[in-house]
């Protein structure tokens, strides 16, 4: 029996359901948080949010906060789009979502390196 | 008068019907009547040609599983004054099995599965007869307790788009049964059985629907034994990588 690669998109996917699960609702808050508080004080929220994008372990939560998310969602659309018996290629889809994941993923990466 | 109940009863019968139909009954209502009860009515009182499969009348055997009302359900433990009020009450064989005949579906691929993750504890080396049975704590049977409940019905089967879809699926009561004997502490075969799991036909053809764990008649969970299934084969991906990585071979 040929072993599949399954687990490796569902690792992200458990990997990415788990952080949404923790910290989900604390990002929602932030990030409703900032256009307020980027009113109230625009200097000092822009140097906090540079301080945390300027710092390696600053980059790599936001990295983690986008990626893993990222994975989990396309993941679970590739799934669904299946279980509604959708009429595609599945390399074509793959390619999509994964490929799509890994594409913005390293955007982001590079991204957040340029900063 | 008595009040009587339509039991609109799938029919096939291979040798004249291009394909099957619904043949109507009238079976006299009773609180505690059964549809196997009123299956068994029709074929000894209107139309001894019906078949169907029963044998222990109380949700043991796991034979009498047809669709009720689109429902994978068994017989035995389904009753008529569940659907009374109900516009209609229709029973039909399993889905996603072929039809031998009328009720009756051929399971034999649901069978094959169950054989493949070799469903019995597997040792390095026996121990002689004279030595007794191998000893387990309480807690330790508690561990694989729910999955070994199974009675084989394949309402789980019929209940599954997967499987529906590629009954190349080893699906929900095989990859159970692999569970039930992973986690059993007198067992030693999970690395021959990880291969079958590890395989897109096991654990990784399932999206988690979940509809098996709701029509099991036995509370087994499938789905949960699935997902279990998910996280052993997800680590077993990971050392085997890790393994690869040191030069060893693929297993
Ligand atoms: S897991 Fe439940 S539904 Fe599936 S075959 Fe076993 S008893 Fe039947
Ligand atoms: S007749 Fe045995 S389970 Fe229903």
């Amino acid at each position: 029996m040929r072993r599949s690669h399954e687990p490796i998109a569902w690792s992200l996917f458990g990997a990415g359901g788990m952080l949404l699960a923790f910290i989900g609702p604390g990002l929602v808050l932030a990030t409703a948080l900032l256009p307020w508080l980027a009113a109230h004080d625009p200097v000092a929220t822009h140097a906090a949010v540079g301080a945390l994008l300027a710092h390696p372990l600053g980059k790599l939560l936001v990295l983690a906060c986008v990626v893993l998310p990222l994975f989990h969602t396309l993941h679970r659309i590739y799934h669904s789009l299946h279980d509604l018996h959708l009429r595609a290629p599945r390399r074509l889809m793959q390619l999509l979502c994964y490929g799509g994941a890994t594409l913005l993923s390293g955007v982001t990466a590079w991204w957040l390196l340029l900063i | 008068m008595t009040e009587t109940v339509t039991v609109r009863v799938q029919r096939y019968r291979p040798e004249e019907d291009q394909e099957p139909w619904a043949q109507s009954f009238e079976v006299p209502y009773s609180e505690d009547l059964s549809i196997l009860d009123a299956l068994n009515q029709i074929k000894d009182q209107q139309d001894p040609t019906l078949s169907h499969r029963w044998s222990c009348r109380m949700a043991i055997c796991g034979s009498c599983g047809v669709m009720i009302n689109g429902e994978p359900r068994l017989a035995c433990k389904t009753f008529l004054r569940d659907y009374r009020g109900k516009d209609a009450l229709e029973v039909r064989a399993l889905d996603n099995f072929p039809i031998e005949r009328d009720l009756v579906s051929d399971i034999s691929g649901f069978i094959d599965h169950l054989e493949t993750v070799q469903p019995w504890l597997i040792r390095s080396d026996e121990q002689p007869v004279s030595a007794g049975a191998y000893r387990q704590t309480p807690e330790q049977m508690q561990r694989y307790a729910a999955f070994s409940q199974c009675i084989n019905c394949g309402l789980c089967y019929a209940a599954c788009p997967q499987f529906g879809r590629d009954p190349a699926f080893l699906g929900p009561a095989a990859l159970t049964l692999a569970q039930r004997y992973n986690l059993d502490s007198r067992d030693e075969g999970a690395s021959q059985r990880m291969n079958w799991l590890n395989a897109e036909a096991g654990v990784w053809s399932c999206t988690f629907v979940g509809y098996c764990s709701q029509v099991c008649p036995k509370d087994v969970d499938p789905a949960a034994a699935i997902n279990q299934g998910k996280v052993a084969s997800d680590i077993n991906y990971a050392v085997n990588l890790f393994n690869i990585l040191r030069g060893k071979d693929d297993a």
